[in-house]
């Protein structure tokens, strides 16, 4: 008995909703072998979880506020992943925003108080755009391979933020960390621990679905990614767009960072690399693309990681289990892809037949 | 301490910290020379130093811990190429997944592996035996270039395979079908060549070596375990895979180069020499170098077409079906 | 032709070949045999089978039912190296060479009993002696991608005869050669059928046909439908319409020949390849008028792609000019053209004429998504496109399920319709078209012909770059042949002789004819 995979002569929509669903109910079930190997007991492990991501009104919150940053990361990640752009950058992107925020709420003392937020806000963006944008022109100008260029500008800016906490705009007291922004200028929490923040990545997420379903420009960024030299030939630039979308890219997760500093952490310290960007990479990637759903997938990935720090409180288990939930979750879903364009045919061999 | 002194120390450390590169690198020159492309690279290697770390704090028998190491490396791999050569996943998020489910993995149970009296955790914890130098008499006394025969066993197996590894390539008629399966897999098909044999093959021989190069770090460089303890290395060996143009004999360069930088800021510490430099600008020196050397590579390539090119058929999958 | 013994056991005998693929019927109960010493010319349109039955005989694929005997035996055809084993090789359309690696060692890859080490020297001298007993003159240390195209098909041809190959298959070997080196090719197999080997040749061109086989066998949609010597071919007229299955039109109509102003002109045009080296377009100098097709005839591969690309915006050239419609528009974005109303029809339809993973509707307004005909502010309006969409299916009868269906999905020849359709709706005047016809069906290729001349009656500049040159005859007004990146000549097609066409293909001067 042989196994082919054969092209099917239509994208299958099935199977298309099937696999992500799959993939997530294989995941619980290999986490659950890893759980069991640790001497833990599944069910109760992620009863656990879901109890520490969903169980009270907080912990909801709690919730919602870790996925604010991943939706961000996801959305950026995704504009770029349009044009077949893999940007591993949005964590340094990321980083980059809190970094310009940080400068204007420390340094830009000129300003009256209510300006610092915006303005910080702006000038975080900027940063995140430039840190996006740099990968961008070397792609486009001199075609340099974007997957490793991303990735080497995180581990720079994140070396550099490191730098600044642990020496040069490093608080008086304590070892580590810049001062704490001033009281009057964070984001303004709205339901309990949910920030603002909220808005701002809803009405994202919006926008972002009519730029990329209605406009001209959604529709040459969606010809790109699909067939660049088709692209090309019917006039669009394609330089000028991978620029644009990355910087737009850097700009959303550099967006991530300030909202995440201005309303959850205040200042810039160890751990600014919460690895929202990489966590963004499967977000968009399971969201096909499509902002909506990347709204349920970041609620998901959030509710792993409160649920694991659950994990480690009240069964001592360590919060990595996140991280490995994750990883796992995206192993059956690149999988099970193929089946949307394949479908499986068993063919018996000729000698069976015969038989 | 003199000039001389600290340049041997500097190749010393170089040596200790390249060793590691160099195995996962030369893994990954094979498999991408195949035309896989595998990012997983990080996660490997941080789940070859656990189970190299593991077994040796559990048996005392080093070898035996290397042996896992490989073993865990080749199964990691394994599920790389079965996702992007059987079902022709998209190699790059293929090897981010395997990156992030290797590395949680590996910190998670680092956790648990530990024994009792530490809180199952592994951290802290020695292990009875590692891999130290052996310095050979006479030729380890010579200065400078004395550090290269006052190394571990590791790094003395590297000077055999490494020469093993650019002859295999090159001259052998295995290295032929490594080439040509990954520069045209439908032209290797047509010879009779298995492109997916091949493929899988090298795959995970990339994988086992790469979690040797993991091991390295847990069982002779620094012997302990800690939580992500390979730092980005992993990454370093795909910039270094471009580096050395897929040539086995050019991973030497990449990996004094990188080994170099990074040893310097702890050789600088250790001889008291006061830092002029903050040593986070060194820290994030390497991938700075790597970024810069990645666009000049890519730049130069372009106007030549030459032996700096990457495998044609790189990161694409191959179907015997396909029209 | 030599005479062929028939009364040995034949050296391939395929008996009842059946082969399914998904929604097709590739091979029908295909018998075929062939003898020592004997040419078999395998004969049939794009998609008739006869690649699939040869995949067959060497290995690639395997039947679904049906019988191969090879020299009498029966054979299990499993790979390359079973077919290999037997004797039978296969030079494809698409040559299997690996570019970075020597002549020598693809000579040699994938050899069952090649030692670990292999003795390169020893290779070298085999390959030297077997190309002076063919007359192919072949380097073993060569890097393939240096080669020329002739060159690489005799690293091909020698490949097969240092395995032993003694029954040799060529998958449209002449489409890639002039004629002259087509000749050449022609003396070689004469060499090896001297020496007991045999061939089969698959071809869609019946003049091929008629020189170098002795046997003719035609395809048509998976089963065969004639088998009989090439001698006992009256009129080629005839073989064409066994290929076909009706008569085939060998004319076209079209309206009278009256050109308006000039719309394209290119003057000195220079283009130097990357790495430094030969120019790739070499002052060219041409002009067309409206309502006239100039055709650009050539063998592949000698600057025709480079030519288009570099009057649609594709290729920077390092000198001259193209004026296009009375504007110099020499090295401008292909944005910037396409609104001075040059419409493209490119050489590669999948990769360069439509994205497959759009839908037809999407196809369809590329072309005119910017303009107020589609969109406003910005915003696509996507009633608008829906309308718009469904006229053009209509008027050009693309078939297809509905707009929303993805490109790919359909036929070569709708897919191509579906280009037509876009680039011809919004044609300003000027229209490059660069191999349209590739793989298509009969159907569908006079469809684009027909097309090609409506536009040029209606007083638009057609540029039509064929590799056939029977196409460029029954189409253009003029034609101009290319070779090593200049144009040798400039003709006009009614006066045009093809023996003389061809020695400009292979770059004899016109002086010299």
């Amino acid at each position: 008995m042989k196994f082919r995979l054969e092209k099917r002569d239509y994208r299958s929509t099935r199977m298309a909703v099937l696999v992500p669903v799959v993939s997530l109910l294989v995941s619980f079930v290999l986490g659950a072998i890893v759980l069991l190997i640790s001497d833990a007991n599944p069910f109760q492990a992620y009863a656990a979880m879901i109890k520490g991501a969903f169980g009270s009104q907080t912990k909801l919150q709690y919730t919602l506020v870790k996925s604010i940053p991943l939706l961000l990361c996801g959305l950026a990640v995704g504009i770029a992943f349009r044009l077949k752009f893999w940007n591993i950058g949005a964590e340094g992107q990321y980083v980059g925003g809190v970094i310009g925020i940080t400068w204007v709420m420390q340094f830009w003392t000129f300003l009256p108080t209510a300006l610092l937020l915006p303005v910080g806000m702006v000038v975080g963006i900027l940063f995140g755009a430039l840190w996006g944008g740099i990968p961008g022109v070397l792609k486009a100008q001199w075609s340099v391979d974007e997957t490793l260029t991303t990735l080497m500008m995180n581990y720079i800016i994140i070396g550099f933020a490191e730098y600044l906490y642990f020496n040069a705009w490093k608080a008086p007291r304590g070892n580590m960390g810049t001062v704490l922004y001033p009281k009057e200028a964070w984001l303004p929490r709205i339901w309990g621990r949910v920030h603002g923040g909220i808005f701002f990545a809803l009405i994202l997420v919006g926008l972002l679905w009519f730029v990329l379903y209605k406009t001209r420009w959604g529709f040459e960024l969606n010809m790109i990614g699909k067939n660049k030299r088709a692209a090309e030939c019917q006039g669009v630039s394609i330089k000028k767009n991978i620029i644009l979308a990355m910087l737009l890219s850097g700009a959303i997760a550099g967006l991530a960072g300030v909202i995440d500093a201005a309303a959850v952490t205040h200042q810039l310290t160890k751990g600014v690399d919460a690895g929202y960007g990489f966590t963004g990479i499967i977000i968009a990637w399971m969201s096909g693309l499509n902002p909506f759903i990347s709204i349920v997938v970041s609620v998901i990935m959030a509710a792993l990681e409160t649920g694991s720090d659950a994990l480690q409180m009240t069964m001592k288990l360590p919060n990595a289990m996140g991280a490995v939930l994750q990883g796992l979750i995206l192993i059956p879903l690149l999988a099970g892809n193929i089946f949307i364009e394949y479908r499986l045919l068993v063919i018996k061999t000729r000698k069976e037949v015969t038989a | 301490m003199n000039m001389l002194d600290f340049i041997t120390k500097l190749l010393a450390a170089t040596l200790a910290m390249g060793t590691s590169l160099a195995y996962a690198t030369l893994g990954e020159v094979y498999t991408q020379k195949t035309g896989i492309l595998n990012l997983g690279m990080e996660g490997i290697m941080l789940m070859g130093a656990l189970a190299g770390f593991t077994t040796a704090f559990n048996t005392g028998n080093l070898y035996l811990a290397l042996m896992m190491a490989m073993l865990v490396g080749g199964f990691f791999s394994l599920i790389h190429a079965f996702l992007c050569i059987t079902m022709r996943a998209n190699q790059v998020p293929a090897g981010l997944a395997i990156t992030m489910f290797g590395t949680g993995l590996a910190n998670f149970l680092g956790e648990r592996l530990g024994p009792a009296s530490n809180g199952y955790n592994l951290t802290g914890m020695n292990i009875p035996d590692k891999f130290s130098n052996i310095a050979i008499p006479f030729l380890s006394d010579i200065p400078i270039l004395g550090a290269l025969f006052d190394v571990s066993l590791l790094t003395y197996a590297l000077y055999a395979l490494i020469p093993f590894a650019w002859f295999f390539m090159y001259k052998t008629k295995h290295g032929m079908v490594v080439r040509a399966v990954g520069e045209n897999p439908r032209t290797a098909a047509s010879m009779g060549i298995s492109v997916t044999k091949i493929r899988y093959l090298y795959t995970v021989i990339g994988g086992m070596l790469a979690g040797l190069g993991g091991a390295c770090l847990s069982l002779s460089f620094t012997p302990s375990w800690n939580e992500g303890m390979t730092g980005g290395k992993g990454w370093i060996v795909i910039a270094l895979v471009i580096f050395s143009t897929w040539n086995p004999a050019r991973v030497v360069i990449g990996t004094l180069v990188f080994g170099g930088i990074t040893s310097l800021q702890f050789s600088l510490q250790a001889a008291g020499l006061k830092m002029v430099i903050p040593s986070q600008f060194l820290g994030f020196s390497p991938y700075l170098i790597t970024l810069v050397a990645l666009a000049a590579m890519t730049i130069i390539n372009q106007k030549k077409k030459g032996s700096f090119a990457s495998p044609s058929a790189l990161g694409t999958s191959f179907a015997i079906d396909d029209k | 032709m030599s005479e062929i013994t028939t009364d040995e056991t034949p050296v391939v005998r395929m008996v009842n070949i059946t082969k399914h693929f998904p929604g097709v019927l590739a091979n029908d109960q295909v018998d075929l045999t062939l003898h020592r010493g004997e040419v078999l010319a395998l004969l049939g349109e794009n998609g008739a089978g006869k690649s699939t039955l040869m995949n067959m005989l060497v290995g690639l694929y395997q039947a679904d039912s049906g019988e191969i005997y090879v020299k009498g035996e029966l054979a299990d055809i499993n790979s390359p190296q079973d077919s290999m084993a037997l004797g039978i090789g296969m030079i494809h359309q698409e040559f299997m060479l690996v570019g970075n690696m020597s002549v020598a060692e693809n000579i040699v890859l994938g050899m069952k009993d090649l030692p670990f080490v292999p003795p390169m020297a020893e290779i070298r001298e085999k390959i030297t002696e077997l190309s002076k007993r063919y007359g192919l003159q072949v380097y073993p240390d060569k890097i393939i991608q240096d080669l020329s195209v002739g060159e690489q098909q005799r690293v091909e041809i020698l490949k097969l005869l240092y395995r032993g190959a003694d029954i040799l298959i060529l998958d449209e070997p002449t489409a890639v050669l002039t004629p002259g080196e087509a000749r050449d090719l022609n003396e070689i197999l004469k060499k090896m059928l001297a020496e007991g080997k045999s061939a089969i040749f698959i071809t869609h061109k019946m003049d091929e046909v008629m020189e170098f086989s002795h046997t003719v066998q035609v395809l048509r949609r998976g089963k065969s439908v004639s088998v009989c010597p090439t001698k006992s071919i009256k009129r080629v007229q005839d073989l064409a319409n066994m290929m076909v299955g009706r008569d085939v039109l060998f004319s076209l109509e079209r309206g009278p020949y009256n050109p308006g102003e000039v719309k394209v002109e290119v003057k000195d045009l220079l283009a130097l390849p990357v790495g430094g080296g030969k120019p790739v377009l070499d002052n060219i100098s041409f002009s067309i008028r409206g309502g006239e097709i100039f055709g650009i005839a050539g063998v592949a591969g000698n600057g025709q792609q480079q030519l288009t690309e570099a009057i649609t915006g594709l290729l920077k050239v390092n000198g001259g000019t193209i004026y296009l419609n009375g504007k110099d528009m020499t090295n401008k974005t292909p944005l910037q053209i396409i609104k001075t109303g040059v419409s493209h029809i490119p050489a590669d339809r999948g990769r360069m004429g439509v994205v497959g993973d759009m839908s037809v509707g999407d196809n369809l307004s590329m072309k005119k998504y910017r303009t107020v005909e589609l969109s406003a502010h910005n915003i696509i309006k996507r009633g608008l496109v829906r309308k718009f969409a469904d006229r053009l299916i209509e008027l050009f009868t693309i078939k297809t399920p509905n707009q929303d269906t993805s490109v790919k999905f359909l036929s070569g020849g709708n897919i191509q319709k579906t280009i037509l359709a876009r680039e011809i709706d919004s044609c300003g005047g000027i229209l490059v078209a660069v191999y349209p016809s590739r793989g298509l069906d009969v159907g569908a290729t006079e469809a684009v012909r027909q097309n090609l001349i409506k536009q040029r009656d209606k007083g638009c500049a057609v540029l039509l770059v064929s590799e056939e040159l029977e196409e460029l005859l029954m189409v253009a007004d003029k034609i101009a042949v290319m070779f090593e990146g200049r144009i040798m000549d400039i003709v006009d097609a009614k006066d045009a002789k093809t023996e003389e066409l061809g020695m400009l293909m292979a770059g004899v001067e016109r002086r010299d004819i």
